[in-house]
């Protein structure tokens, strides 16, 4: 308990309980909303929060950007006593950044084929829909079976 | 210590950014509210030193997908109806994901710690090798292009899949769409 009280444990952990706050949030709104739009904006956001987790776990204090100057003829200046920052998140997160506009476009796609197909894209009247589909399959298809389905 | 202030203040604008998607109703304005919580992302990763990945979120996720997701709404539909079901199950599902989530926080290391095992795994051998084995000044690029190569060639696999995904969904699409309005007519 004493440990929790720590304040430099809590400015140093601020980042990532804001995070979950931000990713919480994302996941709330895929949860509780019924439009498929709206949900993906959420996944989106949630998305975003994971790479903010990630682009932190690289921080290094008093750090910067890993990028090396370089002087008029082309050399690089290396100065060992700037700090640089940990360049292995930023990549893995440029990698999911693309990734992640190729899923949403994806998903995207899906949603226009609903609406083409349901005329509708909020979850509760596609749930409506199918449900009222599988009951007429059942009459149907019960008749043909003597009525015991 | 002003770093901390910046990110607070730009974390409190992502979150009132967030919940003003939730609350709203009309499609648009929750596209444009999304593109606006890119683009404070993007502010927040310069601060975060991940300037390529701050230019990559300014251009993708604010602009792109911001594209992508109008396009969407126009041809769906602008508004979404108004929440029936009651909030309580998914807050309670959210409230306990994030109090697990927020125990797992507390084995972390502090925000920028230099010893973290983060910081002296490859990266310091990225940093240093980068130089004599790549030259090229932009040590992300370099592990981007070199040193993690492979994962950027999956990454274009996984883009072309999309592609051909998104391509086979909606082809034919306003075929299908005239054939509707004639067979109406």
């Amino acid at each position: 308990m004493e440990r929790l009280l720590d304040w430099t444990f809590v400015v140093g952990h601020m980042n990532y309980w804001l995070f979950i706050v931000l990713m919480m949030t994302g996941l709330f709104i895929v949860v509780a909303r019924g439009n498929l739009v709206k949900k993906i904006i959420g996944l989106n956001i949630f998305q975003a929060a994971v790479f903010m987790l990630y682009i932190s776990i690289g921080k290094v204090t008093g750090g910067t950007a890993p990028i090396y100057p370089v002087d008029m003829q082309g050399h690089m200046q290396v100065d060992p006593s700037i700090i640089y920052s940990n360049p292995l998140p930023h990549v893995l997160i440029l990698t999911a950044i693309v990734v992640g506009i190729a899923t949403t476009s994806l998903a995207l796609a899906l949603t226009i084929r609903i609406r083409e197909a349901y005329d509708t894209i909020e979850e509760d009247d596609i749930l409506k829909i199918e449900r009222h589909m599988a009951a007429e399959d059942n009459k149907e298809h019960g008749a043909a079976m003597g009525g015991r389905a | 210590m002003v770093e901390t202030i910046i990110n607070i203040i730009l974390f409190t604008m992502l979150v009132l950014t967030a919940l003003a998607i939730v609350r709203i109703d009309s499609l648009f304005a929750a596209v444009m509210l999304s593109g606006v919580f890119s683009l404070l992302s993007a502010l927040l990763f310069v601060t975060l030193d991940a300037v390529d990945v701050a230019f990559t979120e300014a251009a993708v996720g604010a602009g792109i997908s911001t594209v992508l997701m109008l396009m969407t709404i126009a041809l769906t539909s602008r508004t979404q109806k108004k929440a029936t079901r009651s909030g309580m199950v998914p807050f309670v599902v959210v409230a306990v994901t994030g109090g697990a989530l927020f125990y797992g926080t507390l084995d972390m290391p502090n925000l920028g710690d230099p010893n973290a095992p983060a910081q002296l795994h490859v990266a310091p051998e990225y940093l240093a090798g980068s130089i004599k084995d790549i030259d090229v000044p932009n040590v992300v690029t370099s592990v981007l292009a070199s040193y993690r190569g492979y994962d950027t060639l999956g990454e274009t696999a996984v883009v072309f899949t999309a592609g051909i995904g998104v391509l086979l969904l909606l082809s034919g699409l306003g075929r299908r769409r005239r054939k509707d309005e004639e067979g109406d007519a």
